[in-house]
């Protein structure tokens, strides 16, 4: 066994692992946060992406003792005092989803690239989210989507106002 | 699926990790950024006893200038290599390949002396090591030793990393106000390069001066083209000089055939990567 501790959506943990528990094991079945999604076991979906030390990682191919003295943000940190993350609710406006397995994923794919690069266009989302796959194949929303939050994250953007979701083929 | 168990150690030293994995002997496995190792682990195809971690190592992650190299340790990200300054003025290349390896959260946790030491034919930063005359410091118990790109990739996923051994830095040489570009053929976001090409050139007065070119799976190590290299040396970076030059690449490679592509297909994309990458190289 081996010790691991780390901090989860603001909160400290310290615990006892096998070495051979995945992060995202750890985070679903010790902690139960199952926001994150565990999807292809080939590290190619993404489902799993959370961010480690504030980059994202899929962490179905991070030992949660490698996280040790790190910190953690899952789907389910991303929300302040009840309010949404900007990019979930550019995800729930533009309809960023259509089975929604892969959106917590892409939702920290998203919030990463934003971090990143403030105000990507249409190639630079495409490439930023390449690390996750939509096998609706959903991908149109959800690139408008993460564009959305990009307005909406600008500094001195007016709170999101609604606007009809975008329907395949528009 | 989970990866079978095993014992797991975190030294803080290169020394340490030296000690660690020689205790371990044969089934001891060392784990730099983990984005291989981890997969192999978790399908099975590996059992290691000990996995020996070296993210505990903060030298390891270092880029620096040492004289007239760029010094970067085996443990640096691709995300910090592709946006490192030293890297982008003096190793472009570099910085321009590893940006298309795999996808960002790879990149966030890969390493390039971690992918360079799996030495997957396929991976896309063999080529450019090669290409650019890189050198490979290796630390095993009675200190360590020096290698050549060009002895280093011994064979499919098989390095001159000896047993006990552990990769510690990259050595490049400073290529800076060379003309490079990286050209990657894949048919899918964040898939292996089926077929790839590394061209750095030094252009002097309209024509090729120098060349240095490297290829991406075509063969079970990365490979020096240096038919091309010497048949574009003073040219003029002309379509017509350049894809004459190109019909080189094929030469001393032994292309495999895989559900990606066959032989001559990926023999045909080789040449024809080639010239792209020497022309928007020479831009």
């Amino acid at each position: 066994m081996a010790e691991v501790r780390v901090t989860v959506d603001g909160v400290n943990y310290a615990d006892e692992v096998e070495p051979r528990m995945l992060l995202v094991q750890y985070l679903r079945e010790r902690l139960g946060k199952t926001g994150t999604l565990i999807g292809c076991d080939t590290s190619n979906c993404g489902a799993c992406t959370v961010h480690l030390n504030g980059q994202s990682v899929k962490s179905c191919s991070v030992l949660a003792v490698q996280a040790d003295g790190g910190e953690v943000l899952t789907i389910e940190g991303l929300a302040r005092d009840g309010e949404l993350h900007p990019v979930q609710k550019a995800f729930n406006e533009c309809h960023g989803l259509q089975c929604g397995y892969c959106t917590p994923g892409m939702i920290m794919a998203a919030v990463d690239l934003l971090g990143d690069n403030p105000d990507p266009d249409e190639g630079e989302v495409r490439e930023g989210i390449e690390g996750n796959l939509c096998r609706c194949t959903g991908y149109q929303n959800i690139v408008r989507s993460v564009q959305r939050a990009a307005q909406m994250m600008k500094p001195g953007a007016s709170a999101p106002t609604e606007t009809p979701a975008p329907v395949a083929g528009d | 699926m989970i990866p079978a168990k095993f014992d797991y150690v975190r030294p803080s030293t290169v020394e340490e990790a030296v000690s660690a994995l020689q205790q371990g002997g044969d089934d001891a496995k060392i784990i730099a950024g983990g984005q291989s190792l981890l997969p192999v682990l978790r399908l099975r195809l590996a059992a290691p006893s000990v996995v020996i971690d070296l993210g505990g190592i903060p030298e390891l992650r270092r880029i620096a200038e040492d004289g007239d190299r760029i010094a970067i340790g085996a443990m640096a990200p691709h995300h910090d290599v592709m946006r490192d300054d030293l890297v982008k003025e003096h190793v472009t290349l570099l910085s321009q390949a590893t940006a298309t390896v795999a996808d960002p959260q790879v990149r966030h946790r890969g390493t390039l002396g971690g992918a360079l030491a799996h030495a997957d034919p396929a991976g896309d930063l063999g080529a450019v090591a090669l290409a650019l005359e890189a050198e490979f410091v290796i630390a095993g118990s009675s200190g360590t030793r020096t290698v050549p790109a060009a002895e280093f990739f011994v064979d499919y996923f098989t390095t001159a990393i000896g047993e006990g051994e552990i990769l510690t830095q990259v050595r490049f040489p400073k290529y800076t106000g060379w003309s490079t570009h990286y050209e990657k053929f894949n048919r899918t976001a964040q898939a292996w390069s089926m077929v790839a090409v590394a061209a750095a050139l030094r252009v002097e007065g309209g024509s090729i001066a120098e060349a240095r070119i490297g290829l991406t799976n075509m063969g079970t190590t990365p490979i020096r083209a240096t038919g091309v290299e010497q048949a574009l040396v003073g040219q003029p970076a002309t379509a017509d000089s350049v894809r004459a030059a190109a019909e080189h690449a094929t030469e001393g490679t032994a292309a495999p055939s895989d559900a990606d592509a066959a032989a001559d297909y990926r023999e045909h994309l080789a040449k024809v990567l080639t010239g792209r990458a020497v022309l928007a190289a020479a831009g």
